[in-house]
Parts: structure tokens; C-alpha cells; sequence
């Protein structure tokens, strides 16, 4: 395993992004700071630019304002960097999908911009704060697959949590 | 010392107070966690962030004029381990130094706050120019009462401007914190560290969700990597600095290090414990702050000080 992924599993700048979510999503996400989760035991931090980040926490159902500025700021973001689509809008935009103010999905707009990006999917509404630590490992077991090495995510201890 | 020996100095002395830095910066983070109840990341952490931004892309804004852009970080770093040095050699070698060096080292603390401000200028960023802006008003504001600190100091130490005897006459006699004008002169310095190290409440420069990231906006990747070492190095550094001018200066050798161990923790828990406690305050209000309540307080520390030495009252 590379150094450059070893570091990236050991701290990953993370930057919350909101596309039109109800803030269901974003009080979920704000829990994973909290003492009763505490992620930063793992290096996971969040940063206020988009330069600084490893990963983009999208939520909302990206809404036509809101797609260019999504994609933008994914071009913006320092690569690698990896996308997590966080709750039912990111996922499939939910109940609002063919609502006259939605653009595409989450993904199919990254996509658009870069064809090889690694989106995770947790899906819920809000999906509870397990769920989106999963979803991380879920991006580690990814990018070791894309390294060549065998997935040693299941043994790390972020899963331990994500399983209780 | 011929120039081998410098070169030798500034590297020894620069990696060191880095890794030294990286130790308080995890310090800091871990105070932090441990107040809001939580656990804090593991000792390794700052050095992990630290190379996983070395392994990342650099993004080039396409507005950012390159040069300036990507030098800046690297003068920071520079003016900054210089500093460190020079204050290392002036506590380890009692006749080091220079008439002035005091000064000197003030002045090198503050490049990396200038080359911060070129390098969010060069990026072309409205957040990093407002950043940028503020950093000024910042700069302005806490200078003049550092400097004032320091004069307390120099006048306790018998009117000297070379560190090695501010820090040779506390050894003979007694620290300068250790009377009314050094203990004033302290946390005046104190505050104005504390906006140096541009740390909650004195973090308008950076902060964090109302200007994305402020001066350090358009940085990532290595860049980025060397203003994260430029700022845990001014972590080190600046309470060393503190400990030299009013604490009675570091102490490398017998049981006096574990003194200085532990009044280096000691301000590095106080610098944590002032940026968990307060809010980040307007720009505004932060120069009034400075301008209107740290300086005339560092102006009467100093006329204490003075009166003190001339009628010979080493309490005052």
C-alpha cells in the first residue's frame, strides 16, 4: 500500500457541501463531531475550503441553482479526492425528483465532470451518523481496490463502530 | 561559528522546533477534544495531515499570479525557522547573539504573517483578499504592544537588546514575570501570541466558514502542507520566545529542563484553553482591542517597569 493512500485513510479533510437538503442530512453530519461519535479519533476533520478537502459530504437533492456550482466546486477540490452522497435527495433526489426546481443527481452531475470519480452512497433520510462512517469505509475498501492491495478496511477501527 | 556550523544550526534547529511543533500542535488538538468531552486523535496525527498534503495535487487558480503564490508559503517557513534558530543558539550559547537581536527575532516573527498576506494577495481569491486585509489590521493592532512587552523585559534585564542577556541576567537574579510589570508585560504578550498564531478569538484572517478558510483559501497540496509546518512551527516557537523574555529562558541542561518542559506546556495549554473559551471576534472589535486596552496596559507595565529600575524595587 502506498504512502499517499496510507495517509489519506489516516486523515481526511472532509468539506460539507449543501445542495438543497431540509438540514436533516447536514444535523447528522454535524453529529459525527460530536462526543458520541468523535471522528477526528481518526483524522477526519472538517475544512471550510474545498482546496483543503479529500472528500466532498454532499447533501440535498442538487437542485438546478445548485449543480454548476456542485460541479464547480468538485474541479476545485485537490484530487484524489473522493464524493460521499449523503441521504436519500443525494442518492435519487427522493420524493423531489420530478419536482420543476431539480437538476440531475448528485452523481450523474460529478460524473458529467469527471467519469472516474468514486461516489459512496448512504442512503436514509437522514441516514444515522453508522451509516456515513460506513460509507467511508466503503471508499477506503474502493481505493485499496483501485491500489491493488487487499482490502484491510474491515480490520480498521472505524468499522468496529460502524458496526455497533 | 563559521558558516558550516550555521547551516548545521538552522537545520538541526529547524527540524527540531518543527517536530517540536507537530508535538504541541497534537497537544492543542487533543486539550481541545478532551474539553468538549470527546477523545482527541492519536500523537501522530499533525505529522499524518502533514504528508498526506505533500501527496496531494497542487491546484493552480487560473487568476493567481504563480510566483508569488507558491514562494510565499516557502518565505514564511524560512523567516520563521530562522527565528526559532537564533532563539534556540541565544538560550544554549550564553555569549551568542548580536546587539539587537531582539529585534531581529521580532522582526522574523512576523514574515510568515507578511508572507501570508503576498501569498492570499497573489491568489486572486475575494475571501483570501478580505482574509488578507484583515491579517493587516491584525498585524498593525498587536505589534506595538509586543513590542512594548518586550521593552518590559529589556528594561528588567539591565537595558540590553541582545536576547543571551535578558535571559543571562534572569538566571543570576530572578525571571522578569516574577514582579508586577513582567507578570502585566506576560499576558500582554500572551494575547498578543495569541493573535500571531492567528488562534481563536484573534482568527479573522482564517476564519473558517465565514471566509472559507480565508487567507489559505486557494492553497492545497504541498503549499498548504508547508503553511500547516510554518504555523505548528510559530506554535513551538512563539511560547519559546515568551519563556526566554519572562520566564527565565529555556533551560537545556539538569533538572531546570523539566521546568522548562513544563512552562512550555503550561502556555500552550493557556494559548488552547483562550481559543476554546471565546468566540471569534469582529475585526473591529479586535483592534479596539489591542489598540485601546493591551497597549496602554503594556505602556503602564512598562512605566512600572521603569520606575522600579530607577529606584531599584525588583518587585515592581
Amino acid at each position: 500500500m502506498s504512502w499517499k493512500l496510507w495517509t489519506l485513510k489516516k486523515s481526511l479533510f472532509v468539506y460539507h457541501v449543501n445542495v438543497g437538503a431540509c438540514n436533516n442530512c447536514d444535523i447528522e453530519i454535524v453529529e459525527l463531531l460530536t462526543p458520541q461519535y468523535d471522528v477526528e479519533r481518526f483524522g477526519i476533520v472538517l475544512v471550510g475550503s474545498p482546496r483543503h478537502a479529500d472528500a466532498l459530504l454532499v447533501s440535498g437533492i442538487c437542485t438546478r441553482q445548485a449543480e454548476p456550482r456542485l460541479q464547480e466546486l468538485y474541479r476545485a477540490t485537490a484530487k484524489p479526492c473522493v464524493v460521499l452522497c449523503v441521504g436519500s435527495c443525494a442518492l435519487s433526489q427522493g420524493v423531489f425528483a420530478d419536482a420543476y426546481h431539480a437538476g440531475h443527481c448528485v452523481d450523474e452531475a460529478i460524473r458529467a465532470v469527471d467519469p472516474n470519480a468514486i461516489i459512496a452512497y448512504v442512503p436514509g433520510c437522514p441516514p444515522k451518523p453508522e451509516a456515513m462512517i460506513l460509507g467511508v469505509i466503503k471508499v477506503w475498501e474502493k481505493l485499496e481496490e483501485l491500489a491493488g492491495g487487499k482490502p484491510a478496511a474491515a480490520a480498521h477501527p472505524l468499522a468496529e463502530v460502524a458496526r455497533t | 561559528m563559521g558558516l558550516l556550523g550555521m547551516i548545521v544550526a538552522l537545520i538541526v534547529g529547524s527540524i527540531g522546533t518543527i517536530v517540536l511543533g507537530l508535538a504541541a500542535k497534537w497537544v492543542d488538538r487533543k486539550v481541545t477534544a478532551r474539553l468538549q468531552w470527546r477523545v482527541g486523535p492519536p500523537w501522530y496525527q499533525p505529522a499524518v495531515d502533514c504528508l498526506k498534503l505533500m501527496g496531494k495535487e497542487t491546484v493552480m487558480p487560473a487568476v493567481a499570479r504563480g510566483t508569488g503564490f507558491l514562494a510565499a508559503p516557502v518565505v514564511g517557513l524560512s523567516g520563521a525557522c530562522l527565528a526559532a534558530t537564533m532563539l534556540w543558539a541565544m538560550n544554549l550559547w550564553v555569549g551568542s547573539g548580536f546587539v539587537g537581536d531582539a529585534i531581529v527575532v521580532l522582526y522574523l516573527f512576523t514574515i510568515p504573517s507578511l508572507a501570508t498576506m503576498l501569498g492570499a494577495a497573489a491568489s486572486g481569491s475575494t475571501h483570501a483578499s478580505v482574509g488578507a486585509s484583515r491579517e493587516m489590521k491584525m498585524l498593525l493592532s498587536y505589534e506595538l504592544p509586543l513590542t512594548i512587552a518586550l521593552l518590559v523585559a529589556i528594561v528588567h534585564t539591565g537595558n540590553s537588546f541582545r536576547i543571551a542577556e535578558i535571559v543571562g541576567a534572569q538566571q543570576s537574579g530572578h525571571a522578569v514575570a516574577l514582579s508586577i510589570s513582567g507578570v502585566l508585560a506576560l499576558i500582554v504578550a500572551i494575547f498578543c501570541v495569541q493573535a500571531k498564531l492567528g488562534l481563536v478569538p484573534f482568527d479573522q484572517a482564517e476564519a473558517e466558514t465565514e471566509l472559507m478558510a480565508g487567507v489559505y483559501t486557494e492553497y492545497s497540496g504541498p503549499p498548504l502542507a508547508v503553511i500547516y509546518i510554518t504555523r505548528a512551527l510559530m506554535l513551538a516557537a512563539l511560547p519559546i520566545f515568551l519563556i526566554t523574555l519572562f520566564m527565565g529562558g529555556v533551560h537545556m541542561t539538569g533538572w531546570r529542563v523539566i521546568v522548562s518542559v513544563l512552562q512550555f506546556v503550561l502556555l500552550l495549554v493557556v494559548i488552547t484553553l483562550i481559543r476554546n473559551t471565546n468566540p471569534r471576534v469582529r475585526i473591529d472589535q479586535g483592534v479596539w482591542f489591542f489598540w485601546y486596552l493591551v497597549t496602554p496596559v503594556a505602556l503602564a507595565a512598562l512605566a512600572l517597569a521603569m520606575i522600579g529600575q530607577h529606584y531599584e524595587v525588583t518587585w515592581l
